[in-house]
């Protein structure tokens, strides 16, 4: 009997009491759940909508963006279409025309000097080509020009250098590769190929290569110190390690800047630590230790301000390490060192990693610190954006820096998930 | 034939924590090779500190353990060749099972064969063959307590130390897992000392029970010995089910003492085990299913009247709350036989016991 219920069961889909099917009923059931969830979550996610995701993928869009050039040159940019730019030869009269027109037009607008300033990251010169070609071609009398590519090289012989229009048509369409070019420190040579700039004109990718290696080495520093602490921390009753563990949280709740500051006040040449050492006669005083404004000031400023990063999640995660387990291991005949290296620190690694990864994110991305005490060999990829950002205004370049930034933390995050496995990461 | 001499000997033993109370006050134990003792008692008796002074990992403040006659108070305790069973298990969750028995023969530096050897022997003796590749994550609670047993044995310690092993297993298992170990020690021959709060495990398993209280041990004796013949109130009232009546005693001769109850109810003809003399006060102590119900007139020497305040039926046997001599909380287990009184709640009863039954303890108000 049993077996011929179930039998129809699979056969006829379960209903309610008043014949409703059990799934439309439960998802009815359910929905009233999801709205008052949704509901919650609504609030936050408009914020982080509005204020952060589309103002991030509208600068990341600007990293490709190129449609001033072909808005302000139309005419221009639509008959360079025909040109070769391989032949060798200039443009025709009719694309010098259409130049001279989209120039009067753009003089007129007012718009014309950002298009120059556009081309001028491609090719130094544009800028003062089209400041000086929209004074000029205003004075032009269109009955009185008979050949548009004569005036235009009268104006500024640019004009009549090939290399200024192989950029022009190279930058013509609404989209462009050479931020990114440039952020990888390449450029495109004559044949349109890209290729990698001169080795003293190289500065982003080292600059990558630096901030990962400076990274990757104040993180080394937070796992050699933090370590300690964390383990004596969770070794000590609560009531201790509660007050110790203010004194780890007490840089969280001083300014960075101050935090900063007082690196410098101790790192510098004349400051507290140098005359320390020239007192006890250690160093002499024409060779004061250069600590601050390089590489070194920025490890050791950085590896502090980041150390509470580190020591909170091996904290958490050494606190749950039942002290048996050290005690069986030491019952079970290994030696203190032995069991601490087989059963303590194998169950720590979900904290070092959470640790060290949170660490490293937050270091490739920092700026601050980098930017007061890093000198010049101390400085992260972040400075330089944040030059391109605000001193020499060129956001493309910017975003192109910061997606890459972004794309290199993401791998390394999926690379961190298939060697480390992010359900083994614990923040608390 | 040094067989003969204790595995264990505890001399002296004192321990303090704070430097202001002492946690185990003046411990003198032995164990014999091959014994499983247990150390039976509630919460903060000591029985835990003194089995970690004997593993290693709380120094004695006073006194010094002998294992196989030679001191150990300065032997770490990965070099006292002691095995131990944790309540938690505290098995390595980074490690396969396998690993898990491996690590202390791998820290002994044994050769790999022999090792893997080990390792199957110890999985077929708690019957976890074909589990050496799971992680302990990937066990149920009985078969880790097998697994926590197997590495505490695995490298053939003379000493296995227990501390609560069974508190995290539900009852059933429990049971089960008890006569497993129990047949583990006899098969093995091991010496084990056993901590547990829950006396019927200690009776279960032990060839003889330390009850500790207060730092102390009230009473090292075997289980049977321990329940007929408790030798103070404390070890009366925590093994078993016991009823105590307070008084003072009247006359004292060699076998037989005559107690007067608090309140003027009567005295009561009692055996005296632990008194201080006559007109001290004692704790009388009296097994429930040693009172007879209905007894012939004048074949007990105690007899009174109880009035039934309660019955409950547990099958096996009735226990019958009664009041009697001014106690209301007095427990008579009636067996559910053929011939058993039939009582009913309200009603009057007489109820009798024996002189030898009702032993005259240590005061302990």
């Amino acid at each position: 009997m049993a077996q011929i219920d179930s039998a129809s069961n699979i056969e006829q889909p379960l209903t309610t009491a008043d014949g409703v099917p059990l799934k439309v009923s439960l998802q009815r059931t359910l929905r009233r759940q999801k709205i008052v969830a949704l509901s919650l979550v609504a609030p936050l996610f408009l914020f982080i909508l509005f204020s952060f995701l589309f103002p991030i993928g509208d600068m990341l869009l600007r990293s490709i963006d190129n449609t001033i050039v072909p808005s302000e040159l139309p005419q221009t940019t639509k008959l360079l279409q025909n040109w070769n730019e391989q032949s060798g030869e200039l443009p025709n009269e009719a694309v010098y025309a259409a130049l001279a027109a989209d120039i009067k037009k753009g003089a007129k607008s007012k718009t014309i000097n950002r298009t120059g300033k556009r081309l001028n990251y491609e090719y130094s010169g544009f800028s003062s080509l089209f400041r000086k070609s929209a004074r000029r071609v205003q004075r032009l009398k269109a009955d009185k020009v008979e050949s548009y590519r004569k005036e235009l090289i009268k104006i500024d012989k640019k004009w009549g250098n090939i290399k200024f229009w192989q950029v022009l048509k190279r930058e013509s369409g609404i989209r462009t590769a050479s931020y990114y070019l440039a952020a990888f420190d390449a450029e495109t040579n004559e044949k349109g190929e890209a290729v990698f700039k001169p080795e003293n004109e190289r500065i982003y990718v080292n600059l990558f290569g630096r901030t990962l290696l400076l990274s990757f080495f104040i993180t080394l520093m937070t796992v050699l110190l933090g370590y300690p602490i964390a383990f004596l921390l969770a070794s000590l009753p609560t009531r201790i390690s509660n007050l110790l563990m203010i004194l780890v949280l007490l840089p969280f709740w001083t300014s960075l800047l101050v935090r900063t500051s007082s690196w410098i006040a101790l790192l510098q040449k004349e400051g507290i630590i140098n005359d320390f050492l020239v007192a006890l006669n250690i160093i002499d005083s024409s060779n004061r230790l250069s600590l601050i404004h390089n590489s070194t000031g920025t490890v050791i400023a950085m590896t502090h301000i980041l150390l509470p990063f580190m020591v909170l999640p091996l904290f958490s995660v050494m606190k749950t390490i039942p002290p048996d387990f050290m005690r069986a291991a030491r019952s079970l005949g290994a030696t203190p060192f032995t069991a601490f290296r087989r059963i303590y620190m194998p169950n720590t690694i979900p904290g070092i990693g959470a640790g060290g990864i949170l660490v490293f994110i937050l270091a490739i991305g920092y700026y601050i610190t980098p930017a007061l005490v890093g000198g010049t060999d101390g400085t992260f990829i972040s400075n330089f954006i944040a030059y391109h950002i605000s001193t020499s205004l060129n956001w493309g370049l910017a975003a192109a820096l910061g997606a890459l930034l972004l794309l290199l933390v993401l791998a390394l995050y999926l690379l961190y998930d298939k060697i480390v496995g992010i359900d083994n990461m614990k923040l608390g | 034939m040094a067989n003969d001499k204790p595995l264990v000997r505890f001399e002296d033993i004192q321990k303090s924590y704070d430097g202001v109370t002492l946690v185990i006050k003046s411990l003198n134990m032995n164990v014999a090779r091959g014994e499983f003792l247990t150390m039976l008692g509630p919460s903060g008796s000591g029985k835990t500190t003194c089995l970690m002074m004997l593993a290693g990992f709380e120094p004695a403040t006073h006194g010094e353990i002998y294992l196989d006659d030679r001191p150990i108070n300065h032997i770490p305790p990965h070099k006292r060749g002691i095995g131990m069973v944790f309540q938690n298990y505290a098995l390595f969750p980074h490690m396969t099972i396998s690993e898990n028995l491996a690590f202390p023969l791998e820290v002994r530096r044994m050769q790999k064969p022999e090792r893997e050897q080990r390792v199957k022997k110890a999985l077929e003796m708690v019957q976890l063959e074909g589990f050496g590749d799971r992680r302990p994550g990937q066990l149920s609670g009985g078969q880790k307590q097998r697994v926590a047993v197997a590495r505490a044995l695995v490298f053939d310690p003379e000493l296995v130390l227990m501390d609560e092993p069974l508190g995290a297993l539900d009852k059933n298992l429990r049971e089960q897992m008890q006569y497993e170990i129990k047949h583990i020690h006899e098969n093995l021959g091991v010496t084990v000392v056993y901590v547990t709060h829950d006396q019927s495990e200690a009776l279960t398993m032990s060839n003889r029970v330390a009850i500790f209280d207060a730092g102390v041990i009230q009473q090292l004796d075997p289980p049977d010995i321990l329940y007929e013949r408790p030798e103070n109130a404390f070890v009366a009232n925590f093994i078993g089910e016991n009823n105590r009546l307070f008084g003072t005693v009247l006359e004292a001769s060699g076998d037989s003492c005559k107690v007067e109850i608090d309140g003027g109810h009567g005295t009561i003809q009692a055996n005296p085990i632990n008194i201080d003399g006559v007109g001290k006060r004692t704790t009388l102590s009296l097994r429930p299913e040693r009172v007879t119900v209905n007894p012939e007139p004048g074949s007990l020497p105690n007899m009174f009247d109880a009035q039934v305040k309660e019955l409950i039926y547990l099958g096996d046997h009735i226990r019958t709350r009664v009041s009697v001599c001014g106690h209301d909380d007095f427990i008579v287990k009636i067996p559910n036989s053929s011939t058993h009184a039939l009582l009913k709640t309200g009603e009057t009863a007489r109820i009798g016991w024996n002189v030898e039954d009702c032993r005259a303890l240590d005061q302990s108000d």
